[in-house]
């Protein structure tokens, strides 16, 4: 079975951000991301217009 | 001066509702020694089972009564929450604890030298500490469960979740401990809680009440608020901790709006409607028949669609894993071991989504407020459940619906995180299905707590909504 890019992408993030991902908890950690990402993608796919303001707006 | 006087004036407050014992206290019929005596009492005999305090505060309350009646003594107003005990979940600063957020790392914290802004306005209105409350850790549940702490347990039924994060609030008011206790609620944690205990809730307007020195999960979603045993009661403590607080960046400038003389206005005119769509689904059957209670209560059918409220469950799920990951990141890189592995592996989780997606529910929540806005322009009041379901039994994983099997932990917060996602008003009224209560959330538009507790009001004057008494408390 190939390995899946999860995987590698959790390997190199957790690298670059230096949090430690043991073995033991690698498959609950993917759990959760898998849900993010499935999430986060639906809020992806709704179109919204390039003008669109985030939630929060910085005031000088 | 013998205590055995105040502790036999104080015989039957153990029954008192906030605002009468304030009333007593005030009018010199019981004193707040006494009044704290028996809090302290309840609280020795019942929170063995409960586990829903983490500190009790007694030397520190017992000197704040002693205060309150030296003021009743001397002739002076003594507040309108005069001899009231109350306590808050376990994230407030209260001075001389250390701040532990549900967390075992935050023991290590060094004890506060300064009450929550809330603590101090609730004391300024004559309001007694007794405690510090259990709660999910690092408010990152629905269920009031802690590994460290044990779970707070659900007075109607102790085998029963109370709901979380501020598990200890919800047993703390629904065993009858205190008349009054303070809560967090960033995705549910106040309205999730007040279903599963039978209690009444408020989640305010997101910056409607400082949240200086209280301990953070999601910054955007952050609201901190009361519950009580009844609207007055809830009303009472919201006005007394309202007002602009520079000490909290997201705290409004707004004057404070009392709303407790107001509770007893007519609700006639308020045009009410049900949320209909995604709030109807994945609900058992009975969510439909608190909510149908409600409407039937209000005299509404209507029905609004409430536009992409999945979305908006998934933008705040996404917003919330990520903010968390950001605030606990360097406690995820030194202390993994210290967390609730379950907290943790979902904030190793939301430290990896990238950043353009968690930019993007962001800005699909400005759009969301907008439709939601544009909604409340023909509507004043929109009901919902507060809970999909009853409170599951502890330690309960996965729960039957429609003949498919959901998980607990995810689903028990569906209905209450597209509402505080754009930060509405909400009051969780209880509605007394036998065996165990549910809530449904009574939400108005932006700074509109006055029609929801309005409206609550109104319901617990018709004998819809109200807070049962466990029969074992």
């Amino acid at each position: 079975m190939a390995a899946d890019p999860l995987d590698d992408y959790i390997d190199a993030v957790g690298k670059a951000l230096a949090l430690p991902i043991e073995d033991a908890w690698r498959p609950a950690v993917k759990a959760n991301l898998e849900v993010s990402l499935r999430l986060a993608r639906l809020v992806d796919e709704f179109p919204l217009p390039d003008e669109t303001e985030p939630a929060s707006v910085f005031a000088a | 001066m013998s205590l055995q006087p105040d502790i036999a004036k104080s015989a039957n407050s153990d029954d008192l509702s906030a605002s009468e014992i304030a009333r007593a206290v005030a009018g010199g019929k019981v004193s707040a020694a006494g009044v704290t005596e028996a809090a302290l009492a309840r609280i020795a005999k019942q929170d063995s089972v409960l586990n829903s305090f983490t500190d009790v505060t007694a030397d520190r309350a017992r000197a704040r009564a002693k205060a309150i009646d030296a003021a009743v003594a001397a002739g002076q107003n003594p507040g309108p929450l005069a001899g009231v005990p109350f306590a808050v979940k376990n994230l407030f600063d209260v001075q001389g604890l250390s701040t532990r957020a549900g967390s075992k790392i935050n023991r290590d914290l060094k004890p506060s030298s300064r009450d929550a802004t809330l603590v101090e306005r609730m004391e300024a209105a004559g309001a007694v500490l007794v405690g510090a409350l259990n709660m999910g850790e690092y408010a990152y549940d629905f269920t009031g469960e802690n590994v460290h702490d044990g779970p707070s347990r659900n007075p109607h039924d102790v085998t029963r979740m109370t709901g979380g994060s501020s598990g200890g609030s919800g047993a703390a008011v629904g065993g009858r401990l205190v008349p009054l206790a303070l809560g967090s609620d960033t995705n549910g944690s106040i309205r999730v809680p007040a279903s599963f205990c039978g209690i009444f809730g408020l989640k305010p307007t997101y910056g409607r009440l400082s949240r200086a020195r209280s301990f953070p999960f999601v910054a955007s979603f952050d609201h901190l608020g009361p519950f009580a045993r009844n609207v007055a009661d809830l009303a009472m403590a919201y006005d007394a901790m309202q007002g602009p607080d520079a000490d909290d960046a997201a705290c409004s400038t707004r004057a404070v709006e009392p709303v407790s003389a107001r509770l007893a206005q007519d609700i006639s005119g308020l045009r009410v409607a049900i949320a209909g769509g995604y709030f109807q689904k994945n609900v058992f059957p009975e969510a439909v028949e608190a909510v149908a209670r409600v409407a039937k209560a209000l005299g509404t059918t209507r029905t609004v669609e409430v536009p992409e409220a999945a979305l908006a469950r998934a933008a705040a799920y996404v917003i919330s894993t990520t903010e968390g990951a950001s605030l606990h990141l360097d406690r995820l890189r030194r202390r993994p071991n210290d967390f609730d592995p379950a907290v943790r592996d979902r904030l190793l989780a939301g430290a990896m989504v990238p950043a353009p997606l968690v930019d993007r529910a962001q800005k699909f929540r400005r759009w969301y407020r907008a439709q939601m806005l544009e909604i409340f322009r023909s509507v004043d009041v929109i009901i919902a459940p507060a809970t999909p379901c009853v409170a599951p039994k502890l330690g309960q994983a996965t729960f039957m619906l429609d003949g498919v099997e959901l998980p607990v932990r995810a689903n028990i917060g569906i209905h209450t995180q597209p509402i505080s996602f754009i930060g509405l008003p909400v009051v969780a009224v209880p509605i007394p299905l036998q065996p165990m209560p549910i809530g449904v959330q009574i939400i108005a538009a932006p700074w509109r707590e006055d029609i929801a507790l309005r409206v609550a009001h109104a319901l617990e004057r018709m004998g819809v909504a109200t807070a049962p008494r466990p029969k074992d408390f």
